[in-house]
């Protein structure tokens, strides 16, 4: 359990080696981990967690946000964890990004509820949304289980989003589906997207899944590996330029 | 204070694919022509550049290149009784922005509409009798005919390099072709692009079913070609970035890399970008729009350019809506059924599905937006309807368009979306999922329309346009019947899971589903039932020439560009050749 007096970067530094101990299979069993019983250590990773600087978020919403893309994104077999390999870094600088602060959204008022199928209706930027989100999952965790999200243990982390998942977390005066929704792309982005952004950090995602990154072309090999897997070291924007 | 400017010959409002043909073929006609373009230029050799093209977050998640909704965006609502509400980013369809418009981020695929669909309501009428229509369908005949355009399509397909394998050729049908498409007057300017593993396994299940398949036709270079501007364009290269993202060896063709490197070269075009065009300026008396109002977005100053011709060459939305703050033509009255801007508002119903073969490599990443195998067996009048209870249907095709890492893994229904299981499930199929397509046609229906937003203004307080849409019960029927064939098609290649996707009875305006919106400013045969005659000039403003799919009376099985490329020569022919010798209306009401 976690002490709560431990002030939160301090505590951060050490849920960061907790996170490595349950990758490895050292501490409890937690009821991911009952289904792979021998987790292997976690595959060559990126290079070693470094406290990046933040540009939006604050600690709070910064170990919220490292909680929650360690919880999506799980240290396993596969790949390093969510922060491990950027995640949480790719989500501070989108906030920060013009398409954090709203460019190119129409932002005009009145505003109405209206139905899912018209989409997106409220005055926040994305920026706006998502820290607010934070700020009414973790008090809705307080509720709920007595402590903010990321000094949950991993099972119950586990729970809480995926009662977000399911709108099943109320929220005061938030939809806490739509802000898991946008939790998951963002984390999705981080993992996936070039490493350009600040997450993918040492291509990790894209080593996971055989993903090339980008070719200058493919046009010469296609006929050759029809019906044969085509497997090529990732290069990604920063390796081409 | 609005600053007049001095007349030109002729103003394109936009400079997508229909204003840089427009403005071509005006130019090589001898006028002066000013493109107005209420986004950025986009230069192929500075903006479509390894290897910053190669960017899924920019591109495909952020939409570089899509429409600017600060700027303007529509109101949506799915039935008339309900409040509209702004799109306030757009998602279920992306225009472009900027120079080449939609032309840049398109996926290229180039077809051409059957030779029935032009004359389709007389079409279902003589098969199935005038009383089989269903109540509330307002299709209409093209005022044009297939042969009439046949020249045009040609024209189009060998400025954009198209790739494919003719079918009809000069009313010979030839094997491995579409057998069921009207007759060509010559084959594709390039032979069909290579074919993916999964769009091969498409084509032989098809064919062992008793269908004809062929490569898909499209608008991507599949060896390097000179086009009919003399414009080199490359080959394909199967990156697999083709949606949402520039070509930078410039094999999919767009207006930039197609007529930009000619038309810019020539003195009498002049290009105006960051200009916001606000107001076509209507002379009821004369018929015609004497000059049109723009806002300099750089600065914020206003001019009035007066112009001899107006080209309305934006996206459907914003024709639309031009039309109706100009007050040209009577706007459509839902309640009523009256009127005819605004009218006719059809969605290209697309549906899909998913399989997965645990025993086949299919190495997704690459490819091209239309690398695939297509059947159009179950297309227009192509199949008989009698006793089906829908009319229309649309081509199938087993496709291998990339699969970038965001947004292009594909797992069963049912798996985790986070967490271990999730990773395991996406590392398992990522090499093995393929995914198919139905283009659905849209018989226009007397509920779905635009018309101009009572509560929501752009940036510069024009009305918004609002659009009143959901799916007619025909097309769910329609889709339904597709989407039994293409899983008959899937069985046949033996997969180990499959799962079709048809489309939710109520219309979203969230998920991305197709760009191919049409009508609004229909074209047709009379001025009582449509906006523009067949030449594309407006009834009620002769010098006034609306282009783009807003002139479709319905929409069919296929994709709109190859008929709105091929309108816009059409229409251009008809200006140059009548209008400018004797300028007033081309058809006599």
């Amino acid at each position: 359990m976690t002490d709560e007096t431990i002030p939160r970067r301090k505590f951060l530094v050490g849920a960061g080696l907790a996170g490595t101990a349950v990758a490895t299979g050292l501490t409890q069993t937690t009821p991911a981990e009952a289904q792979t019983p021998a987790a292997p250590a976690a595959p060559a990773a990126a290079p070693s967690p470094q406290a990046e600087p933040l540009l939006l978020l604050n600690e709070t919403e910064h170990a919220f946000v490292v909680a929650a893309v360690d919880t999506i994104i799980p240290a396993d077999e596969l790949s390093p964890s969510g922060s491990d390999c950027g995640c949480a870094t790719y989500i501070d600088r989108q906030l920060a990004s013009a398409w954090g602060g709203g460019a190119k959204m129409y932002r005009a008022g009145p505003y109405f509820k209206g139905k899912p199928e018209q989409g997106y209706q409220l005055p926040l930027t994305p920026a706006e949304f998502f820290t607010t989100g934070i700020a009414a999952a973790n008090a809705w965790s307080r509720k709920t289980y007595g402590r903010d999200f990321d000094r949950l243990d991993p099972d119950k982390r586990i729970e809480a989003l995926t009662a977000m998942q399911e709108g099943k977390a109320a929220f005061e005066n938030f939809n806490s589906r739509a802000f898991f929704a946008r939790l998951l792309a963002l984390t999705m982005e981080g993992f996936f997207g070039d490493p350009i952004y600040g997450g993918n950090r040492n291509k990790a995602s894209w080593r996971m899944l055989g993903f090339p990154g980008l070719p200058a072309t493919y046009a010469h090999v296609i006929d050759e590996y029809r019906d044969k897997r085509y497997v090529a070291e990732p290069q990604s924007i920063a390796d081409f330029s | 204070m609005v600053t007049r400017l001095k007349e030109v010959d002729a103003v394109t409002i936009g400079l997508g694919w229909t204003g840089a043909i427009m403005a071509r073929e005006l130019t090589k006609a001898g006028l002066n022509v000013v493109s107005l373009e209420k986004g950025q230029d986009r230069i192929p050799g500075e903006d479509f550049i390894l290897p910053q093209v190669r960017d899924e977050v920019r591109y495909g998640q952020r939409l570089e290149l899509m429409w600017d909704n600060s700027i303007d965006t529509l109101t949506f609502r799915n039935f008339a009784n309900e409040q509209a509400l702004p799109i306030r980013r757009i998602g279920a369809f992306l225009p472009g922005e900027g120079v080449g418009g939609s032309g840049i981020h398109w996926g290229g695929l180039h077809w051409r509409f059957l030779p029935s669909d032009f004359r389709i309501r007389s079409a279902l009428i003589e098969r199935y009798g005038a009383s089989a229509l269903p109540d509330g369908m307002t299709i209409q005949d093209w005022p044009v005919s297939y042969d009439e355009m046949e020249p045009f399509y040609d024209r189009f397909d060998k400025i954009c390099g198209v790739s494919g394998k003719a079918g009809n050729l000069r009313g010979n049908k030839v094997d491995g072709g579409n057998v069921f498409e009207g007759p060509r007057s010559d084959h594709y300017p390039n032979a069909p692009i290579k074919s993916s593993n999964a769009a091969l396994m498409f084509g032989e299940a098809a064919k062992s079913l008793g269908y004809h398949p062929f490569p898909a036709p499209i608008a991507i270079a599949s060896a390097p070609y000179s086009n009919a501007e003399g414009v080199a364009l490359g080959a394909c290269e199967y990156c697999g970035y083709c949606n949402r993202i520039a070509c930078e060896t410039n094999a999919k063709a767009s207006p930039n890399s197609t007529i930009l490197p000619a038309l810019r070269l020539d003195p009498k075009f002049e290009i105006r970008t960051r200009c916001f065009v606000t107001k076509l300026n209507y002379d009821k008396d004369a018929k015609k729009v004497v000059s049109v109002s723009y806002t300099d977005m750089r600065t914020g100053e206003e001019y009035e350019q007066p112009a001899g011709i107006v080209l309305l060459t934006s996206y459907v939305f914003s024709n639309v809506q031009h039309m109706l703050l100009a007050g040209i033509g009577e706007p459509y009255d839902h309640a009523t059924g009256k009127g005819v801007v605004g009218k006719n508002y059809a969605y290209q119903f697309e549906a899909g599905a998913n399989a997965f073969f645990e025993d086949k490599e299919l190495n997704p990443y690459w490819g091209s937006a239309g690398m695939g195998m297509v059947i159009d067996d179950f297309n227009g009048e192509t199949f008989d309807h009698g006793g089906l209870g829908f009319f229309g249907g649309g081509y199938i095709m087993g496709n291998t368009a990339g699969a970038p890492p965001i947004a292009g893994r594909t797992v069963p229904h049912g798996t985790p979306e986070w967490g271990s299981e999730w990773k395991r499930a996406t590392v398992k199929w990522y090499y093995h999922a393929a995914r198919f397509n139905t283009q659905g046609s849209v018989y226009a229906n007397r509920d779905n329309y635009m018309d101009l937003d009572p509560t929501y203004k752009d940036a510069l307080g024009r009305p918004l346009i609002r659009l009143t849409y959901n799916p007619p019960d025909n097309e769910f029927k329609m889709s339904a019947y597709l989407l039994q064939k293409l899983e008959g098609v899937i069985k046949a290649m033996n997969p180990t899971h499959y799962e079709m996707h048809p489309r939710p009875k109520t219309f979203t305006v969230v998920p991305y589903q197709s760009t191919h919106n049409t009508g609004g400013t229909m074209m047709g045969a009379d001025p009582k039932g449509s906006v523009v005659n067949r030449y594309l000039q407006a009834w009620d403003a002769h010098n006034l020439f609306i282009q783009g799919a807003s002139v479709f009376p319905q929409q069919h099985g296929y994709n709109p560009t190859g008929t709105v490329g091929a309108l816009a020569y059409w229409s251009a022919r008809a200006i140059t050749t009548n209008y400018l010798k004797n300028p007033g209306p081309l058809v006599h009401a």
